[in-house]
């Protein structure tokens, strides 16, 4: 049980490239996490002021639109205007996407990526309607991925004071009962809205089983209220929708001031980000991830302890991880999820960055998007806040594995040109550790497309 | 995999759905089972949390303007059904079914969970059908424990719509999982290197076992390029009119199964988690419920109708006041529905507690005054004739079933 180069790539990577070396040790996977994130400056997305442009222009032509339907046009210039913007769009979002697929497929630093793709999930948000789901890949980009070597409460707070998770979560709507806001307003009768105060407690920090009651939920709720964002606007307070008065957090005490503040807000998630049932939480969860569905309860301890101890340090709590044996069991049990199923077969494959970019939006939908679909893992798209499961046996069903074939057969042949010869492929994707019986089939497939098929479709492929 | 679910598997199994999001319909499974009886059992979970107050206004309360001022404005559409509740207007196209006696409703029922309001938890537990997910946790759902409790039952068509396992009918019972609409093509050869290659991993075997074997069963042998083809297709547009109508396909593909041999289905609706401006939001998941509700009685043909009961079960009910942005909150206390011919008569039952603010549970929810699970098991009772003490021991463990409610007739 010591560190080896091939099963970092596969457990903490997106597995082995042919043309990219694996990590050399538990050292080098942690300068690399700690120093330049290369992979975002070499597939960037564009700032984020390009996609406020974007989804302004939409809503400009779309209320143009509405009004010229109100007036009983509805096929004139207006329809082709916003029709043909929506349709020139659509290939520059669908990029952002692909640039998401390339960086799990030819980065350096694999960790970093699963990284990202770890914290993405558990802070699961999505856009319920075209201005947000146009910020998803941003979402990540912004909120996400510069705190996952950081502390957990600058994460906690870029990430629950999002517009993306507000809006997800309907806390933009969230009105103190009590406040000038609602006062004013006795007719329409404004309030609370629990939901996002709700998942922070038992999602986000404590996890389900944390020191918390209805009552925290309810006080967190009330807390929360004035808190508020649009998609295109940063984060903004408003006291007058603010509940007033203090409110008590497991028992102790935010607010209460004059005016409300959003300091208040703010303070709550730092001591929630500390908790030690949140270290508890969230150790467990990482563990799962990366290693195993039942994980050695001394490395998890261990990982707490690095959480507890640095003051929620998360490269501490990954540190940990990777530097107890358990990390590094030899048999690989976890089963990967679509996203890492895929991208590691398109990493496995050396597909060409210039392939992958040539991928308009029915390229992308075709090989990428509806294939995760089918495989019960559409991307960017958890169906609820708690993000995709982690359960090995969740993702182990016929149906997911009949896509999983599928793909297996149909995408490689037409995105690696050309397809590899199978018996090379076998030892480009599972190194030195290749079982015998997948060497075989490699060999023995009736031709090359079901040979790499084959490959991707072994135990020594799927789990990591 | 072992069988026996860690607390944590078990969180994160029934997990689907999320807070304030309506479920994806292409996501929902659907599990089947035959048994040697004419008697026929749909049950559906609906995910999300539905508001019972909602579905059956309860017009007889005074209380009922103050705490929901916008939910209860206006009643065009509403139908009066009996002891002063009024179902929804979006049900309208349910009252053909009330008038024949085939539609019922239970009133302040729930599952044991209490106070943390967790989509994840509620839902699991009332999968499991069991007190409390605190503990040993448990391994496998209600349902597939009341198949293993029936005798001679012969598990043949079994099947699951979507990616995802259903706890509710998981188990030692042998139930799979199945999507008719995918397919995919390997060469003998293939099949057989496959077999091998996966021969170390038990888990993976079985799964791609079940995949290929039904998969040939549909599919009706070999496979050439043209069915690659059209079944590529099929899986890369799950866009459009056929995705949005899931539900439906659903319930036909229920449908013909049950006119059939199968005898006992399952599945999921979403899309109930009505936080915000409820009186738009929970119009589409009621919707669905009724276009399902509708589907299996026109599709099914009145022989199999006639001897079918549908229980529709949500993880637990919502706040009886609405909240401040005119949705409402998790709650405890809620509704489940009843439908099919083989239903005694019409009927709005259960114990009704009142809203005033002392009978609220907690002074927030409607009042839970009996436990759903008992329901369940009389439904299941009264259509397979599964001995009590089954139920009371191993299905539901620890239920006292009380009193027939004489669901049946």
């Amino acid at each position: 049980m010591s560190f080896s180069s091939t099963l970092a790539a596969h457990r903490f990577g997106y597995g082995l490239s042919p043309e990219i070396a694996s990590p050399k040790s538990v050292n080098a996977m942690l300068r690399a996490l700690r120093g330049r994130d290369r992979a975002a400056t070499q597939f960037a997305l564009p700032p984020v002021s390009d996609v406020h442009a974007l989804t302004a222009e939409f809503r400009r032509l779309q209320k143009v639109r509405r009004k010229a339907l109100r007036a009983g046009r509805d096929d004139g210039p207006e329809q082709a205007a916003f029709d043909a913007f929506k349709k020139t769009s659509r290939p520059e979002i669908s990029l952002w996407t692909v640039q998401g697929v390339l960086r799990r497929v030819w980065s350096e630093d694999g960790l970093r990526e699963r990284l990202v793709d770890f914290w993405t999930d558990h802070f699961a948000a999505r856009g319920k309607n075209y201005d947000f789901r146009t910020n998803e890949a941003h979402y990540a980009e912004t909120a996400i991925r510069p705190y996952v070597s950081g502390k957990f409460a600058d994460l906690l707070e870029a990430a629950v004071l999002h517009p993306m998770m507000l809006h997800f979560l309907d806390q933009n709507a969230s009105v103190g009962p009590d406040s000038l806001f609602a006062r004013r307003r006795p007719k329409q009768s404004r309030g609370l809205n629990e939901n996002l105060a709700r998942e922070i407690l038992e999602l986000h920090t404590l996890g389900v089983g944390g020191a918390y009651e209805q009552k925290d939920v309810r006080q967190l709720a009330k807390l929360l209220t004035g808190v508020r964002a649009e998609h295109d606007i940063e984060l903004r307070f408003e006291p007058r929708r603010a509940e007033p008065g203090a409110e008590t957090v497991l028992g102790r005490s935010y607010g209460g001031t004059e005016r409300a503040e959003l300091e208040d807000v703010q303070a709550v998630l730092r001591d929630l980000a500390v908790h030690p049932d949140t270290a508890g939480h969230l150790a467990r969860k990482m563990a799962v991830h990366f290693v195993a569905d039942a994980p050695d309860a001394e490395m998890v301890a261990s990982m707490k302890a690095a959480f507890v101890n640095t003051d929620g340090d998360l490269s501490a709590m990954t540190e940990a991880m990777l530097r107890h044996p358990a990390a590094w069991q030899a048999a690989r049990r976890n089963f990967k999820q679509p996203m890492t199923f895929l991208c590691s077969a398109l990493r496995g494959l050396a597909v060409p960055v210039a392939r992958m970019n040539a991928l308009q939006g029915a390229g992308l939908q075709r090989y990428v998007g509806a294939p995760l679909r089918a495989m019960g893992q559409p991307l960017g798209k958890p169906l609820g806040p708690d993000g995709f499961s982690e359960a090995d046996g969740h993702w182990l069903s016929p149906q997911g594995l009949a896509a999983r074939l599928q793909w297996s057969l149909s995408a490689p042949v037409d995105l690696a040109r050309p397809l590899p010869d199978p018996r090379r492929f076998v030892l480009d994707v599972l190194g030195e550790d290749v079982p015998k019986e997948v060497l075989f089939a490699a060999k023995a497939a009736e031709s090359r497309r079901e040979g790499v098929a084959l490959v991707l479709m072994s135990p020594a492929f799927q789990r990591m | 995999m072992s069988k026996r679910l860690t607390r944590r598997n078990f969180l994160t199994q029934g997990a689907a759905i999320g807070c304030s999001v309506a479920a994806s319909p292409l996501l929902t499974p659907v599990s089947f089972a035959a048994a040697p009886t004419d008697n026929r059992l749909v049950v559906i979970v609906l995910r999300g949390g539905l508001d019972g107050l909602d579905l059956l206004r309860p017009r007889q309360e005074a209380l009922l303007p103050v705490l929901r001022p916008s939910l209860s404005a206006g009643n065009k559409g509403e139908i009066p059904l009996e002891g002063g509740f009024g179902l929804h207007p979006e049900c309208a196209p349910l009252y053909p079914l009330w008038q024949a006696g085939q539609l019922a409703f239970v009133n302040a029922v729930s599952t044991p969970y209490r106070d943390k309001r967790s989509h994840f938890d509620g839902q699991d537990l009332l999968e499991a059908g069991i007190a409390s997910i605190e503990g040993d946790g448990v391994r496998d759902g209600w349902l597939n424990r009341a198949i293993g409790g029936m005798k001679g039952v012969d598990v043949r068509t079994a099947y699951a719509i979507g990616a995802e396992p259903m706890l509710l009918s998981r188990g030692d019972a042998e139930i799979t999982s199945w999507s008719p609409d995918v397919d995919f093509i390997l060469s003998q050869q293939g099949v057989s290197l496959m077999q091998n290659t996966l021969r170390g991993d038990p888990e993976m075997s079985a799964a791609m076992a079940t995949a290929m074997g039904l998969a040939s069963q549909s599919g009706g042998g070999a496979l050439d390029s043209a069915d690659l083809e059209e079944a590529m297709d099929m899986m890369m547009n799950p866009t459009g009119k056929s995705a949005r109508r899931a539900h439906v396909r659903v319930a036909e593909f229920a449908a013909d199964r049950l006119r059939e041999d199968a005898r006992i289905a399952c599945f999921s609706l979403g899309g109930w988690d009505t936080h915000f401006r409820q009186s738009n939001t929970l119009r589409a998941p009621l919707r669905r419920l009724v276009d399902t509700l509708l589907t299996l009685h026109n599709r099914m043909g009145a022989a199999a109708w006639q001897r079918t009961t549908v229980v529709a079960v949500t993880e637990f009910g919502r706040t009886a006041a609405e909240n401040g942005t005119k949705g409402t909150d998790h709650g405890t206390g809620g509704a489940m529905v009843l439908a099919g011919g083989a239903l005694r008569k019409s009927g709005v039952l259960g114990q009704w507690p009142g809203m005033d603010e002392a009978a609220l549970y907690e002074r927030r929810d409607l009042m839970p005054t009996d436990d759903v699970r008992r329901w369940m098991g009389w439904a299941l009772r009264s259509s397979f004739g599964l001995e009590r003490s089954v139920l009371e021991t191993e299905v539901f463990p620890g239920i006292d079933l009380g009193d027939d409610p004489r669901l049946l007739a």
